[in-house]
């Protein structure tokens, strides 16, 4: 029998496995619906770690928007445009190093830090206990990120939603959304018929 | 115990990944990514259970019911173009859109 806590590590290092052989299949591929259903795929695997290292909001964040939502846009984007990719024209030896060489410092960055769920980190020793004897006799609300989000920085999450509000009107627009037709796919295909049909008068 | 579950999994898991990378029809992709979906359910209730916390059932169960919109969602894009349009549309609106 193996305790908990070998098994969790086991978990993680399996999933990590998974993510960078999803990583590489993406690159690989260049039929793009594989690649958005792979992506889907990358998106459920790092819910799941989420899972693991604790973070069960974040990770059903990440599942609903990562593995639904973005799912159907990038579908929808399709749609509009190439089901297959373009090989890119430029060597692969520059972006690589810049890769090798972000991915290093970012390793070296971690070396410093605190164990993972260390008592000491300052992240548990600055605002936090302040917060945690706070939040219930001020607010009253029971989860404290919350109350953090809702309440202490509610004027600060309210100019983030006017900001996400008008980008998706903005995008809308854009795109030319009628209330009449709700089709993007089949106002493109009408904007390009109507395009040929100019080409031949 | 655990282990075998843990070994079942990861292995099932790994078996979609191929079935996802190698296709070779739209339907695999779409069925691998659904099974995926219903690994990650499973994954995150042996997690709740391993760590004690079986509570964690609920939010596998509200992956299960992303997993099938979202699947929905997919399968409506790939028959219509289109998701917002219904799966039942009125005889006269049918003509129009065929």
């Amino acid at each position: 029998m193996i305790s908990p806590d070998t098994a969790a590590i086991v978990i993680d290092a399996l999933l990590f496995t998974f993510l960078v052989i999803t990583a590489l299949a993406i690159v690989q591929l260049r039929h793009l619906f594989a690649v958005v259903m792979l992506a889907g795929v990358f998106s459920l695997l790092s819910a799941g770690l989420f899972v693991s290292l604790d973070a069960v909001d974040v990770a059903f964040t990440e599942a609903a928007v990562g593995a639904g939502i973005s799912t159907v846009l990038m579908l929808g984007t399709m749609a509009l445009t190439a089901r297959e990719e373009k090989k890119s024209p430029h060597p692969i030896f520059l972006p690589l190093l810049v890769c090798l060489v972000t991915g290093a410092a970012l390793i070296y960055g971690t070396l410093d830090m605190p164990p993972f769920g260390s008592p000491d980190a300052p992240v548990q020793t600055h605002v936090a206990p302040d917060y945690i004897a706070r939040t219930p006799v001020e607010t009253g609300v029971p989860n404290i990120v919350t109350a953090v989000l809702a309440s202490y920085r509610g004027y600060d999450t309210l100019g983030e939603t006017t900001v996400i509000f008008t980008a998706v009107i903005a995008v809308l627009m854009l795109l030319g959304w009628d209330t009449k037709n709700r089709s993007l796919a089949r106002n493109a295909r009408r904007r390009e018929e109507d395009r040929e049909k100019g080409d031949e008068a | 115990m655990f282990f075998a579950i843990l070994l079942a999994l990861m292995v099932t898991m790994l078996l979609v990944i191929i079935r996802l990378f190698a296709g070779p029809t739209l339907y695999d992709r779409v069925l691998a990514t659904n099974s995926f979906g219903t690994l990650t359910v499973l994954l995150i209730g042996l997690l709740g259970f391993l760590t004690e916390r079986p509570e964690f059932l609920d939010i596998a169960m509200l992956y299960a019911l992303i997993n099938f919109v979202s699947t929905i969602a997919i399968l409506k894009f790939f028959r219509y173009r289109d998701i917002s349009r219904g799966l039942v549309q009125a005889p006269e609106e049918e003509q129009r859109n065929a």
